[in-house]
């Protein structure tokens, strides 16, 4: 190889390391900017009532269930798949557990983890159920989980009789509407951190884990990027794709939980509103590609938090639910429509 | 089409191509894979931009810069893989794009007209109102022939017409061809089977690395020296010497009376330790259906395969990787390759329980070790591991294939078309690199459409035809003639 290519290839290398560097600082950058930017001008509009500590922990708080849904679908999405039984199931569980919690005759930590475990199985069976047509008949995942979608709803309701169970014990109190860390935020007049918050924080941190550093993580950016490939890489395709369903019915088992200890009763309606497209909404503007192979767990709370600012600064301004409805659906189309762009211009570049 | 250049980035795909076209005629188009040919098509068809040279269409000059723009000066593109939409019928194929309506609606009598209008002309029946995914192969082919017909295509071009159709078909094709010629259009033929060229070319033009080495008239154009001139002296080139297999070499792989229909009809082998086995034959022998019954990457109906000795009954590719075989795929971006993932984590993927802590965590720096090892040995021009595969070349992105099964400790190799589309300094180092797993012990079959590799790389070579061994020629009795001859089943 003569010296002028030589130098040339050094060239394009180092031009190749300045453009992915640039990439990197415009994404990671751009979007704590952004976040920065968006929370600031809120506080202003909000007279400040924004970034008052109790209303941050305020939008902590609401975002936790839709954030734990979300952890479980991003890694379904990655795969390039899809899970629209999600919501339906936070109500299945909701009811189903109350119902399994009043029938003990214990109290305590053993009911709390009799109770979660049972939910925890519920979700992972009707996950299971869900990609076993998907996995065995190649059948599309939209249909799938559309289907477990109404078989849960309506299971729910039927287990019900349509109306709320409630918890016969209180030993779910705690978990509901506790606080941790009390003494910590007594400085800044707050009860301490929600314990659901914490239920979110340590999910999404263990998610994150899993997904960036397992070898099952990797296995599910492969499938996501390139199925076959990862088939003759002798990836167990069939395992890692039935494992994200399980993942994200457990996820959602959990989103019931702490919403059933926060009722104090198991819901049918808990979970039929929009909770499972606000789920797939915060993936998406996380930055997790609904084509597969592409996302992160932070990205997908950031894409939560993003969601809950919004209706949040939108109740401090007063602005009524029908016109919060609409900003919200501009703003997820402005999110992937940036996205798209900054994409382009990366190619480009 | 005069003085045709094109590049695409480390290679030169056509050098200054200069060809014509007569109206009335069939001009063949040969030249082994990577020759330019179908770069040359891309580019009559507006699918892609010349860098160089201009084309002329009836002494004009034609500015082709879309697809839109050949149709309109009448060029015609028949795709070895057809474009037709299988969920519609021949009438709705054919008028796609251009459907005669009034307003938003389809005039169907009108389409039907127009469809009827072109089978007439081509004078075959096919049933119109059928979804064209339940035709036959040759059904669907007329299709699109009557489709470029309607819309007045007078350069018409075919790529491997033939390649999937019957003997039966591919005289009712060639008849079709007859009426298209008497009607005045010209045919460019694209074919890799030379003993059909007799019956229905009327000058050949054989390319070779992207130039135009030879136009001819059929009659003064043997096929040996069609041959001579397809291969050219590259014979002798590039390739590096193969250390003999060692006398009383072990076998590495056995295979008994492999069968997967309709691809795979019995085939049976071994290749001992240290010694290159060939597979010629034509685009969908069978080739590649053998070497992925082999890996597990399909399931054999029957036969037996051991390694080493051990009989593997794999139920997936994950069985043939810890039996020690590593499968090379054909297709690097729909099979060997994430693009989406770095080169690292290309690497590490089949064998990634290496690289795991007792923490059940990936070891991120071990996996940096290894992909910074393999950027080196192999010389995989990237910025670094975490480069994205999509964004290397077409040699770089199959170096990170090979670095992905070199990492294992693989004694059966089999290469499904190593250095398809990629450039010739890649080349010599995969063949560098296939030298010296041979001589490490390993066990190679290489399935190749090019028969200079074939013929320079392979101790031995199987010649596969309709899925089953046609012949075996040893390194010294293989000549181009002889294999060419074997794999198109023409009279050697």
């Amino acid at each position: 190889m003569n010296a002028g290519i030589q130098a040339e290839l050094t060239q394009n290398v180092k031009e190749e390391k300045a453009k992915q560097t640039r990439a990197y600082w415009l994404r990671v950058g751009g979007a704590i900017a952004l976040l920065v930017i968006i929370a600031l001008l809120i506080n202003v509009a909000a007279k400040g009532a924004f970034l008052e500590p109790a209303n941050i922990i305020r939008v902590l708080r609401q975002i936790t269930y839709g954030c734990i849904l979300a952890v479980g679908e991003t890694f379904v999405i990655i795969t390039a798949g899809i899970d629209l039984s999600v919501g339906s199931l936070i109500s299945l569980s909701g009811v189903v557990m109350a119902m399994f919690a009043n029938s003990l005759h214990i109290g305590g930590f053993p009911l709390i983890a009799a109770t979660l475990c049972v939910g925890l199985a519920l979700g992972a069976a009707a996950g299971f159920v869900n990609a076993v047509p998907v996995v065995k008949l190649n059948l599309p995942p939209f249909i799938t989980t559309l289907a477990m979608m109404l078989m849960a709803e309506g299971l729910s309701f039927k287990l019900s009789h349509g109306r709320p169970v409630p918890l016969e014990s209180t030993d779910f109190q705690n978990t509901g509407i506790g606080f941790f860390l009390g003494p910590l935020f007594s400085s800044l007049h707050l009860p301490g951190l929600p314990i659901p918050v914490i239920w979110m924080l340590v999910i999404v941190v263990a998610a994150s884990i899993l997904l960036m550093r397992t070898r099952f993580g990797r296995y599910v950016f492969a499938l996501g990027g390139n199925e076959e490939a990862a088939r003759l890489a002798g990836v167990n395709v069939t395992r890692v794709k039935t494992l994200v369903y399980v993942i994200s019915g457990m996820c959602a088992a959990v989103a019931g939980f702490l919403l059933m200890a926060l009722f104090s009763s198991g819901s049918p309606q808990t979970g039929t509103g929009d909770e499972m497209l606000e789920a797939i909404a915060a993936v998406v503007v996380g930055g997790t590609s609904l084509m597969g192979g592409r996302g992160t767990i932070v990205g997908t709370f950031f894409g939560a938090l993003l969601i809950g600012m919004l209706y949040n600064v939108m109740n401090l301004l007063g602005i009524e639910s029908y016109t919060q409805k609409i900003v919200l659906g501009a703003v997820i189309l402005l999110a992937v429509v940036v996205d798209e762009l900054r994409k382009r211009y990366l190619r480009r570049a | 089409m005069r003085g045709i250049g094109k590049s695409f980035p480390g290679v030169r795909a056509l050098n200054g191509v200069t060809f014509d076209l007569r109206a009335g005629e069939v001009h063949a188009l040969v030249g082994e894979n990577g020759a330019g040919k179908s770069t040359l098509m891309k580019i009559l068809a507006g699918a892609q931009p010349a860098d160089t040279g201009e084309i002329l269409i009836d002494g004009q000059a034609a500015h082709i810069d879309s697809p839109r723009a050949a149709e309109n000066l009448g060029v015609g593109m028949i795709y070895q893989e057809f474009n037709l939409v299988p969920a519609l019928n021949a009438i709705d194929n054919i008028v796609l794009g251009s459907e005669p309506g009034r307003g938003p609606f389809i005039d169907e009598s009108a389409a039907r007209a127009r469809a009827a209008a072109a089978f007439a002309e081509l004078g075959i029946t096919i049933p119109l109102n059928v979804e064209t995914s339940r035709l036959s192969v040759a059904q669907q082919q007329t299709i699109e022939i009557a489709k470029v017909l309607s819309r007045r295509a007078r350069i018409i071009v075919m790529d491997e017409p033939t390649a999937a159709l019957t003997d039966r078909e591919i005289d009712a094709l060639f008849a079709i061809i007859q009426t298209l010629k008497s009607k005045g259009a010209g045919i460019i033929y694209i074919s890799h089977r030379l003993e059909e060229l007799p019956r229905i070319a009327d000058r050949i033009t054989v390319l070779r690395d992207g130039q135009a080495i030879e136009t001819r008239a059929i009659a003064e154009f043997p096929p040996d020296e069609i041959v001579r001139a397809m291969v050219g002296r590259r014979l002798e080139s590039h390739f590096p010497d193969l250390p003999p297999v060692p006398s009383g070499a072990p076998v590495m792989l056995s295979v008994r009376g492999l069968l997967n229909p309709p691809m795979v009809n019995g085939v049976s082998f071994e290749v001992r330790r240290g010694e290159i086995v060939g597979l010629a034959g034509l685009v969908g022998a069978g080739r590649t259906e053998i070497v992925r019954a082999i890996a597990g990457a399909d399931i054999p109906k029957s036969g037996e395969i051991s390694v080493d000795g051990k009989p593997l009954h794999a139920r997936g590719p994950a069985d043939g990787i810890t039996a020690g075989i590593a499968l090379i795929t054909e297709d690097r971006k729909a099979q060997g390759l994430v693009l989406g993932l770095s080169i690292r984590e290309n690497i590490t993927l089949a064998h990634l329980s290496q690289f795991v802590n007792r923490d059940l965590l990936v070891n991120r720096a071990k996996e940096d070790r290894e992909a910074n090892r393999f950027i080196e040995e192999l010389r995989i021009r990237t910025p670094g591991p975490e480069q994205l595969a999509q964004n290397l070349s077409g040699g770089n992105q199959q170096k990170v294939v090979l670095a992905k099964w070199l990492l294992g400790d693989a004694r059966v190799f089999l290469f499904d078309e190593p250095t398809r589309g990629i450039d010739i300094g890649a080349k010599a180092e995969i063949y560098n690199l296939m030298v010296k797993l041979a001589e490490n012990g390993a066990a190679i079959v290489m399935v190749s459409s090019e028969l200079p590799e074939v013929l320079g790389m392979s101790h031995r070579i199987l010649v596969i035809k309709d899925g089953t061994i046609a012949r075996e020629f040893s390194r010294e009795q293989a000549s181009p003639d002889a294999v060419i001859a074997a794999a198109t089943g023409a009279a050697a």
